[in-house]
């Protein structure tokens, strides 16, 4: 997306000189930019999966910055930490883009903020009327029954979300339950995070020569690229869950032949699309990444213009796992 | 009904038998009798008629979400189930009851003798006292068309283990006649309503593939060639005048046949005999595809008989007034067919006949053979082998005939139902036609998950047109197609039909340009004949 008064662009694709990104998932923050600008929480993160020498400067969020008489400040998105909603000011046209978003809260980011504008530039992952979060506090008593429940039965609990984001989700709604192992690409994730000043829960590292006897009965959390890998048959006892808001269908949750699936995402639900939306008051909104022609036909038919743009962020069936792991190339 | 979502949650996460099965034993021993026993009848096809139109509770559903038609069906196409779309889409519940399966089940009963009104404001109230899931069961409860992946067989292990209860006698039970209510969950299992010893089968031998060259076998004197039969191998009982018929699925499989019924009610009491029931009209044997017509139905119509008649080929005898011949050599418990069956009703039950043959050349060539028998190879028996239990190496061999295949492109595929609702699994292939394709087979199985993830992401960026569930897909994927056997038909736009196709392997090395063409295609019937 490229902002043309600024002559910047937003979470681009090809390699450009100027680009302001929203978050650091694989499909937003890529590979090859000559110069990166983010939200503060975001930049550690950005600089551990594309480079340490890459050339980046970051804002805190709220305060705004001018690119070519463009203003420009981030966001919170409440999507994963460091993520943020891109809100553009020229000439008085207020755009916001959001990058992807939650507003459901959670006890890790920092709660998704609604902005006024002209122009809004919305995701829409879960843009179908099918799809409702739960609570938190329900999710987390699920899952913290299940763990339970597994260790009655001497089962060590796998849980698999994507690394960055999903991975410190599951261990905030497990805090305190079981002690907690993580895969090396989690914990290094991890660690980045802690070094910029965030406090995650405990959690070890898992790697080949970890003790079963350390893991027995407790819980590992390892990204979806591990399912089927002879490093998770090393586990003793696995009962394994994924934790995606595709859960919420069946056909996905019967899919992988998993033991488990639990409904947590990182994107906002139906109702959260719906709600974002009429907040921000725009004359004019723009919907990309997932069911953009969906959700924009529908918001045409309650009295708001919309019309769908075509990205190359994640298709809608499997955003989750396309933000997996770090691309190497662009 | 939480104790049963959560039966169902975890027989739909698990695909192994093992966990299924004591998914169900876990039920067991938690639910109510009452409970139970509506549990059986629901998963062996025993359910009540349909007490709310599907239409309407979908009408009801867009009334309380004010959502648009179109967005209700564009859902829809996302999950793939109407009652799982409906439990998605509805607002969450604000009530919680505690109804259990079989208050559920007396409830849906009831609502036959109601209006539209009282059904209407049943079905409101119960959508929202259940959960997301459990008024998904609730939706396909009403709606009557539920699969859950438990066979009668898994059912009935679990069951066994649950009770100690031989299985195949609760096998026996679990089909014979009974309603919800007129027994009782302990009468039901105990077997109160049936005689087993009158059925008791016993179990089947079963032969390995041949794994050497058939010449190591020693003599061919020695051995005992007969057809390899595709139907469905069974056992025939008949045990005081009572008749069965078990599959070798051990599920009791009796009133499918009633024309092989009313021949053995004919025929001298007693005995057990293995064979294979076949698709048979005019002294030839008929294609699988026939026979499955004949498969799975609650009432067999006389026109149906007449279209794909049984035949009920006898392999061996293993009980013949009353004596179990098992231990007897092959050639002698064989001797005893002839008093068995009648010239009478041959048309319905014969010998499969063994063939005669001077050397393993003369085999092999049978075998070469084999398809324009509609069988699909031959097998080897030594003469003086007895009816072993189970699969033993050595006495009995089967020498399959090696499978056709083909090459073609891919240009349909649908989304599948079920576990696979997220992915397109159901395909259809063609073959060239001078400058066009023409289809040539439809398969479901034969990949695995990864390329069937990676078919269905080639599938959404490159269809090109949309008809319902089904999208044109631009010929590019080739395919390497293996099927069982290939007829001429003018059922079919490509003039062949072909038997059991089947996905061999995706073949990525070969480009559309080399599939191949309709008439080579045609080459393989003319080769075989
Ligand atoms: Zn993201
Ligand atoms: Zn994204």
């Amino acid at each position: 997306m490229y902002c043309i008064p600024g002559k910047f662009y937003l979470d681009p694709w090809g390699k450009v000189d100027y680009a302001v990104i929203s978050h650091a998932h694989a499909d937003h923050a890529r590979w090859g930019m000559k110069h990166y600008l983010c939200v503060d929480d975001s930049k550690a993160i950005i600089k551990h999966r594309i480079g340490k020498d890459i050339s980046i400067e970051s804002l805190p969020y709220g305060i705004e910055k001018s690119i070519n008489g463009v203003k420009l400040s981030f966001h919170p998105a409440g999507h994963i930490i460091g993520s943020a909603q891109i809100r553009l000011e020229y000439k008085g046209h207020v755009t916001v883009f959001t990058g992807d978003y939650k507003t459901n809260p959670d006890n890790l980011t920092i709660p998704f903020q609604s902005i006024k504008c002209h122009t809004f530039i919305t995701e829409s992952t879960f843009g179908l009327p099918l799809y409702h979060w739960q609570d938190d506090s329900v999710i987390q008593q699920q899952m913290q029954n299940w763990v339970l429940n597994n260790q009655q039965q001497n089962k060590t609990s796998v849980f698999v979300g994507y690394s960055l984001g999903k991975s410190q989700r599951i261990m905030s709604l497990l805090d305190g339950c079981a002690p907690m192992f993580v895969h090396n690409s989690i914990y290094q994730l991890n660690q980045v995070i802690r070094n910029s000043g965030i406090k995650l829960p405990k959690a070890d590292l898992w790697q080949a020569a970890t003790n079963k006897n350390d893991i027995q009965n407790n819980i590992v959390i390892v990204p979806p690229a591990l399912l089927g890998s002879h490093m998770i048959k090393r586990i003793p006892n696995a009962a394994i869950a994924l934790c995606s808001g595709w859960m919420q269908v069946r056909g996905h949750r019967r899919w992988q032949a998993v033991d488990a699936g639990f409904v947590v995402s990182d994107h906002a639900d139906w109702n959260g699309l719906i709600s974002a939306v009429k907040a921000t008051e725009a004359e004019q909104v723009y919907v990309t990444h997932g069911y953009q022609e969906t959700f924009a036909r529908y918001l045409n038919g309650i009295g708001i213009a919309a019309s769908e743009v075509k990205t190359e962020y994640g298709t809608n069936e499997d955003t989750d796992t396309t933000e997996t792991e770090i691309p190497k190339t662009a | 009904m939480k104790q049963f979502a959560a039966l169902i949650q975890q027989l739909e996460l698990t695909n192994k038998t093992n966990a299924k099965i004591e998914a169900l034993v876990h039920y067991f021993s938690i639910a109510t009798d009452k409970d139970k026993l509506w549990l059986i009848a629901l998963f062996t096809g025993k359910r009540p008629k349909r007490p709310i139109k599907t239409s309407l509770m979908k009408e009801w559903c867009l009334e309380i979400t004010q959502l648009p038609e179109w967005l209700f069906l564009e859902s829809y196409s996302a999950v793939g189930d109407l009652g799982e779309t409906l439990s998605l889409l509805l607002p969450p519940p604000e009530n919680d009851s505690n109804q259990s399966l079989h208050e559920v089940m007396q409830d849906l009963k009831r609502l036959n003798n109601f209006s539209e009104e009282e059904k209407k404001s049943y079905l409101l109230n119960a959508w929202n006292s259940f959960e997301t899931h459990q008024r998904f069961l609730l939706n396909k409860l009403i709606g009557g068309s539920f699969r859950v992946g438990v066979s009668k067989k898994l059912l009935v292990n679990a069951l066994s283990k649950y009770s100690g209860i031989e299985s195949n006698q609760l096998m026996h039970s679990i089909i014979g006649n009974w309603t919800v209510n007129d027994i009782t969950f302990e009468e039901l299992i105990q077997g109160n309503h049936i005689n087993y010893d009158n059925s008791k089968p016993y179990p089947f031998c079963l032969a390995y593939a041949l794994d050497k060259p058939a010449e190591e076998l020693g003599e061919v004197d020695y051995w005992q060639i007969e057809y390899k039969w595709d139907g469905i191998r069974g056992q025939l009982i008949k045990r005081n005048n009572a008749v069965f018929i078990w599959s070798r699925g051990e599920e009791l499989v009796t009133k499918q046949f009633p024309e092989l019924v009313e021949a053995v009610q004919n025929l001298p009491d007693s005995f057990v005999l293995d064979g294979e029931i076949l698709a048979m009209k005019d002294a030839a044997v008929l294609q699988f595809n026939d026979l499955q017509k004949r498969l799975n139905r609650k009432n067999v119509s006389k026109a149906l008989m007449a279209e794909v008649p049984v035949n009920f080929r006898i392999y061996d005898v293993l009980e013949w007034n009353g004596e179990d011949l098992r231990q007897q050599p092959l050639a002698q418990r064989q001797s005893h067919i002839q008093s068995i069956i009648k010239p009478e009703y041959t048309s319905v039950i014969s010998q499969s006949m063994s063939l005669i043959v001077k050397s393993w050349d003369e085999v092999k060539q049978l075998r070469n053979d084999a398809r324009n028998q509609n069988s699909e190879g031959l097998m080897l028996k030594l003469k003086q082998s007895p009816y072993h239990t189970g699969r033993i190496k050595g006495d009995w061999w089967k020498w399959k005939v090696d499978p056709l295949s083909i090459d073609a492109v891919l240009i349909y595929a649908q989304k599948g139902s079920g576990r696979r609702s997220a992915y397109y699994t159901d395909y259809t292939f063609a073959v060239r036609d001078g400058d066009q394709l023409v289809t040539v087979a439809k398969a479901y199985s034969g990949l695995t998950n990864d390329e069937i993830k990676e078919v269905s992401k080639f599938v959404t960026k490159n269809a090109t047109e949309k008809f319902g569930p089904v999208r044109t897909v631009k010929p590019e994927l080739v395919f390497e197609i293996a099927f069982e056997g290939i007829a001429l038909s003018n059922r079919h736009k490509s003039g062949v039909a072909l038997r059991f196709p089947r996905i061999a392997r995706w073949r990525k090395d070969k480009p559309v340009s080399e599939i191949d063409d309709i008439d080579s295609v045609k080459l393989l019937i003319a080769a075989k004949s």
